[in-house]
């Protein structure tokens, strides 16, 4: 296959990249390397891999041959040069500006993001010297006139959690670009059977593997992956990438790894001082999920249509926020940025408001009233008193987490039983209120 | 697979070079020449062709500033006309103007396969180089290339931009 210039479909490279054979006992599996480290060939061996003059493996912290084969997966899935797995989606994010922030340092991000996101940047980073311009994304313009001269990046989600929202990532990349800033998008919710950001001018992809990608809520895990298409030099912003590194007796990573300085840069010194790195058999179960990946994306994406469609002609529901739908707002970038369908997480409202929406949430049977989304099973939660808590009603209604909203993630049961299941909730709910 | 030279080959297209082209060069070659080896540990120079020594290639480096010395246990020569040896294949780590003569000398001294790094491009030299019956690489690296077709460069997060279900090897 190596010899012909078309590429692999996704399907294939999903069931195939990073999964070779074992190269010593021919497993076809890939197996667990549940090792914290590895024996050095000899001194001079040793020596070469700490100077990163050879590949190999030294410590489970930095890298890990199951944790590699997810990489390389993912990689090649999202059509990046290289990839770096971590411990969680939020280590990621954290992981993904580590090599182009220093204090003082800011990045322009939209205010739509997964409240979780807002969090940390709003909340954490300042502890680093780092600070995020939050700007309303539906006007690309915005993060053209929010950045300045110490802008490492720009931020979005391809799909908004919760809210539906769909990034102008096109629009927003060529500004990106006029001003050499890499942009960073958050694919998580799309996954990339649905949405590849490189094509459309991301640099770096960052996502929550514990959604979509493990599949079955089983595992935690985030991600980061680089297009290697991005020139670290070019203004001598990024000087953690271009630099003599202290840690490395003077190595220049760009200078050195080309267009995969990024992503040794995140193993050598990323996963090194910050050290979340991801349990082997958290990636193993992830890379097992990652097979069926366009399988079970076809079947998030038809159920969710169907579902919205149901909810919409609803009698008990005053809105539906699905990007799928004629009548959205997103509808049009949806068409352009995820023509196979727009996710499985979407939101509504119940006539009622607040307190009619928590009946719906404690009257469903199919459904499972927690805190995550991308499993296998369709999940809900009501946003506003758990997921987006901590952001004020103001910063909640800009998230598409207001007082109201209900959030489900569509699951990949037989469809007429999760509408079944949905109608006799909001029946009830209407009952009650109707009884009140 | 291991198709041996031909003057008839198929024009090399130097965009876009077949993952078995860079194989047969990489397992032909069994000493390289390499012209620009640095003698500091942390130029690129050196960390390929230490990756090279430890992936059974004997490197002979070239460097008339470090003529006479010794770089990772190889003698140093000022100029590929000086080698003991011909080699196989020269690896160029210069600049894509000084890889023109450079290229000459290669296909003076009888060296089959030419390599310029990554950053350096030399079309002119390449057609005269194929037209002598040389193969050539260019704006590649020649560790980099190896790691990644024997599995190696994966172990990194790195995409090799190939799917085989056969055990890796070069």
């Amino acid at each position: 296959m190596s010899d012909k210039p078309s590429k692999p479909g996704f399907d294939t490279l999903a069931i195939h990249a990073g999964a070779a054979p074992d190269p010593v006992t021919g497993a076809r599996a890939l197996p667990i390397y549940q090792t914290t480290a590895y024996v050095f060939d000899d001194a001079d061996h040793a020596a070469s891999l700490f100077n990163l003059q050879t590949v190999g493996f030294i410590y489970s912290r930095l890298t890990n041959p199951t944790n590699a084969a997810l990489e390389a997966k993912l990689a090649a899935l999202e059509g990046g040069r290289g990839c770096t797995v971590t411990a969680s989606g939020h280590s990621a994010q954290i992981m993904a500006l580590f090599p182009l922030m220093g204090p003082g340092d800011n990045i322009v991000a939209s205010n739509k993001l997964y409240g979780g996101s807002i969090n940390q940047m709003k909340n954490s980073y300042p502890k680093f010297g780092w600070t995020v311009k939050f700007v309303d994304a539906d006007d690309p313009e915005n993060f053209r006139r929010a950045a300045d001269a110490r802008t490492k990046a720009f931020f979005c989600e391809s799909l908004a959690n919760p809210g539906g929202v769909i990034s102008d990532m096109e629009a927003i990349g060529r500004i990106a670009s006029d001003l050499h800033v890499p942009l960073i998008v958050d694919n998580t919710m799309a996954t990339p059977f649905l949405c590849r950001p490189i094509e459309w001018g991301a640099t770096l992809i960052i996502h929550s593997t514990t959604k979509f990608l493990c599949g079955t809520g089983t595992s935690m895990g985030g991600a980061i992956v680089d297009a290697g298409t991005f020139d670290w030099s070019k203004g001598g912003k990024f000087p953690s990438l271009t630099e003599p590194d202290p840690g490395y007796h003077g190595l220049r990573f760009y200078e050195t790894f080309g267009d995969m300085a990024y992503t040794f840069h995140s193993h050598a010194v990323g996963l090194r001082d910050l050290g979340p790195s991801q349990a082997p058999f958290n990636a193993w179960l992830t890379m097992l999920g990652m097979e069926t990946l366009s399988l079970r994306m076809e079947r998030h994406v038809a159920n969710a249509q169907k579902v919205a469609e149901f909810l919409e002609k609803h009698p008990a529901v005053a809105w539906v926020n699905y990007a799928g739908l004629p009548s959205n707002k997103y509808n049009k970038l949806a068409r352009k940025y995820l023509p196979n369908g727009a996710g499985s997480i979407f939101t509504f409202g119940v006539k009622g408001g607040y307190q009619a929406g928590l009946k719906v949430v404690e009257n469903v049977e199919l459904f499972s009233h927690l805190a995550n989304i991308g499993d296998a099973k369709s999940l809900i939660i009501h946003p506003a008193s758990t997921t987006h808590r901590q952001l004020s009603e103001e910063q909640g209604i800009a998230a598409g987490a207001g007082p109201d909203v209900i959030r489900l993630s569509i699951g990949i049961e037989t469809v007429a039983d999760i509408i079944a299941d949905l109608d006799q909730a909001l029946r009830k709910a209407t009952e009650r209120r109707a009884a009140e | 697979m291991d198709s041996p030279i031909a003057p008839a080959a198929p024009a090399v297209d130097h965009d876009h070079y077949s993952d078995s082209y860079l194989r047969g060069i990489l397992r032909q070659a069994k000493t390289i020449a390499m012209v620009g080896a640095s003698p500091n540990w942390n130029r690129p120079s050196y960390f390929a062709m230490k990756y090279l020594q430890e992936h059974g290639f004997r490197v002979i480096p070239v460097n008339p500033t470090a003529a006479g010395t010794e770089i990772l246990g190889e003698k140093v020569y000022g100029d590929l006309h000086e080698l003991p040896l011909k080699p196989d294949m020269v690896d160029i780590f210069r600049n894509s103007e000084a890889a023109g003569p450079i290229t000459d000398q290669a296909i003076a001294i009888g060296a089959r396969m030419v390599w310029m790094q990554l950053g350096v491009r030399n079309d002119e030299a390449a057609r005269r180089a194929e037209a002598a019956g040389l193969q050539v690489v260019m704006n590649r690296c020649p560790k980099i290339e190896h790691a990644r077709l024997s599995g190696r460069l994966e172990w990194h997060g790195i995409a090799p931009g190939f799917v085989s279900s056969k055990k890796r090897k070069l």
